[in-house]
């Protein structure tokens, strides 16, 4: 039974058809990967997954719940976390406060009133910012971060609630070289306990990391497999071809 | 191009004074940790209140009282906005609605104890800011600033008209004479004795207040204010906790509204509408929201300065106290203790203390 099971999902937005049939399954711990040429829907079908848009039709399940209309709260409370596409820290707390933010959110509301549960998270607090290098900041408020490592504070923010499922929109977006390799490095290590859908640009990046890819076009899906049988789809070099 | 980024942009595009005063100003201090400044202001402040009527002559101490109790108000509207986001323009319904409640209970029921009136405040303030939130705050979908502001705002108008043609709340000329307050068998008139009751019910809602905001809930707030949609996304149950927020500010507002009934000896519509919900505005948009001790002072300055000005240019005090406002909020959005108070100790911290992690590991 996989994680998560997408089936027949279309968006319209007025005369735009952005997700026509599209479907997706991913596994337990698999790292799964959509890419496709701009405008192919693949941050429309990460939104329908995550709950930001309402699918116009198709369903979506995960961990054998129909989460179809489920809200955004809803599906994180089931296991399910999502990094936006644009780096949404909250930039005057410190990048401490943004974790803790994160890891607390489904306590209740008596522990957070009395603050019952901050002691024994501040272990994993630091832990998350040691995970992702940004334990010499802690205490500086998070707008002072650079680019990269604000996309790196949110991705730990992301994982803080220890998802089953994480959605990715271009983590690397706008990082230098180094800083996508360390990314990589970083999102290795989750794989013993999360599954990744992650929407990339980064070809070379996206094949290192993921074990299946999905390819989108027009809001299609093209080709779905492995990354070594999408490599050899004539369809799919000749897509890029094309664009390229 | 996305209907997350659009949103976020949408807001960073066209900010209005409001938003802007959330906005940390370029240039303000910033230090790496928190500094001590807050609570040498807070002590400052507790000093001058407390003996402020050994200064005053008796008339002043009154209108002093007054102050005290439209801080209580102006903490209600911080709290709200300040610290949660939530941009509610009709706060004003809670104070209003909580003062012709007691009022009420002294004019129909002889009922003037404390103990009666300030709970009683209290909890018609609750119950009607949580009615208001499930109108406004407790859709399935979260709703938005315009909606919130202009539905409260559409409240506290509704509430002075309908107040207006009511006989039973005494129509124009609302409810006068009430009682005096009592505490067991000692009746409470104006004067020191109101005075340091004012005092004492402001010090113990400041300290709850704090305490609450110094909390792994205040944390939330904080998200909730700078980045709702986010927090949604961690599994907050934003619009629970606004709904939370915006009840607790009401029954704030309730106390305040009881208070002020008992201590002017009447209520009469206008503290119910919209003048009064744009007046605690103004008062904590000049301290300095986000802090509780600017709702506090801007408060004390401005109804100081309006009785100052007023005495001195009796024809055009009120353009003058307009334009000293407007200065204020253009040149320091965060307000007049941003003069002193840096972005990081204002925002603060909420790591736990050392005590709190020795607690857990044991």
């Amino acid at each position: 039974m996989p994680l998560l099971e997408a089936v027949g999902i279309s968006k319209v937005f007025g005369k735009l058809t952005a997700l026509d049939n599209a479907a997706l399954t991913v596994d337990e711990k698999e790292f799964h990967g959509l890419i496709g040429p701009n405008g192919s829907g693949k941050s429309t079908l990460m939104k329908c997954l995550a709950g930001a848009e309402v699918p116009t039709q198709g369903k979506v399940s995960f961990a054998n719940t129909d989460i179809t209309t489920f809200t955004p709260t809803e599906r994180a409370r089931a296991g399910m976390s999502l990094k936006f596409q644009i780096t949404s820290v909250l930039p005057t707390l410190t990048l401490y406060d943004n974790i803790l933010l994160a890891l607390q959110a489904q306590s209740s509301l008596l522990d957070l009133v009395f603050s019952r549960t901050r002691g024994r998270q501040h272990e994993q607090v630091m832990t998350m910012l040691a995970q992702f290098r940004l334990v010499d900041r802690a205490f500086d408020a998070a707008a002072a971060l650079s680019h990269g490592q604000q996309q790196w504070l949110e991705i730990a923010m992301a994982l803080a609630g220890r998802p089953r499922l994480l959605l990715l929109d271009e983590p690397t977006g706008g990082m230098s070289l180094e800083e996508r390799r360390v990314t990589g490095e970083l999102l290795q290590p989750i794989k013993q306990h999360c599954s990744l859908i992650i929407v990339e640009h980064d070809l070379d990046f996206i094949r290192d990391i993921c074990d299946r890819l999905t390819v989108l076009d027009q809001g299609r899906i093209l080709a779905s497999g492995t990354v070594a049988q999408i490599q050899a789809n004539a369809h799919v070099q000749e897509i890029y071809l094309r664009r390229a | 191009m996305s209907q997350l980024s659009s949103t976020r942009t949408g807001t960073r595009a066209a900010p209005s004074v409001i938003e802007a005063s959330r906005t940390p100003t370029i240039g303000a201090p910033v230090s790496a940790e928190p500094g001590r400044v807050l609570p040498i202001i807070e002590m400052a402040v507790l000093i001058i209140a407390a003996v402020a009527p050994l200064t005053l002559q008796n008339y002043m101490t009154v209108y002093a009282t007054r102050v005290l109790i439209l801080c209580l108000f102006a903490l209600s509207f911080d709290l709200v906005w300040g610290y949660a986001g939530i941009l509610s323009l009709g706060q004003s319904l809670f104070f209003g609605m909580a003062g012709y409640g007691v009022a009420l209970l002294s004019r129909d029921f002889h009922i003037a104890s404390l103990f009666a009136v300030v709970p009683l405040g209290a909890l018609i303030g609750l119950v009607a800011a949580l009615l208001l939130a499930g109108f406004l705050l407790l859709g399935r979908h979260t709703s938005s600033v315009v909606f919130v502001s202009l539905g409260s705002m559409t409240g506290a108008y509704a509430a002075d008209r309908l107040a207006r043609g009511s006989y039973y709340l005494g129509g124009q000329n609302g409810i006068p004479s009430i009682q005096s307050m009592s505490i067991g068998s000692y009746t409470l008139n104006e004067g020191p004795g109101f005075y340091y009751l004012a005092l004492i019910i402001l010090i113990v809602v400041y300290l709850l207040s704090r305490f609450l905001l110094r909390s792994q809930f205040g944390l939330a707030l904080a998200g909730l204010r700078e980045n709702e949609q986010r927090i949604a996304f961690f599994g907050y149950k934003v619009q629970h906790l606004k709904a939370i927020i915006f009840a607790i500010g009401g029954a704030i507002a309730g106390i305040a509204g009881s208070l002020y009934a008992f201590h002017e000896g009447f209520v009469w519509t206008t503290i119910l509408g919209v003048v009064m919900s744009t007046q605690v505005v103004l008062y904590v948009l000049f301290g300095g929201s986000g802090t509780l001790i600017g709702a506090v002072i801007g408060t004390a300055i401005v109804e100081g300065l309006s009785f100052w000005l007023s005495d001195n240019y009796r024809d055009i005090w009120p353009i003058i106290l307009g334009l000293l406002l407007l200065l204020v909020i253009l040149f320091r959005p965060l307000g007049l203790i941003s003069l002193v108070l840096g972005e990081r100790e204002r925002v603060g911290t909420f790591r736990p203390s050392p005590k709190e992690i020795r607690d857990a590991a044991s």
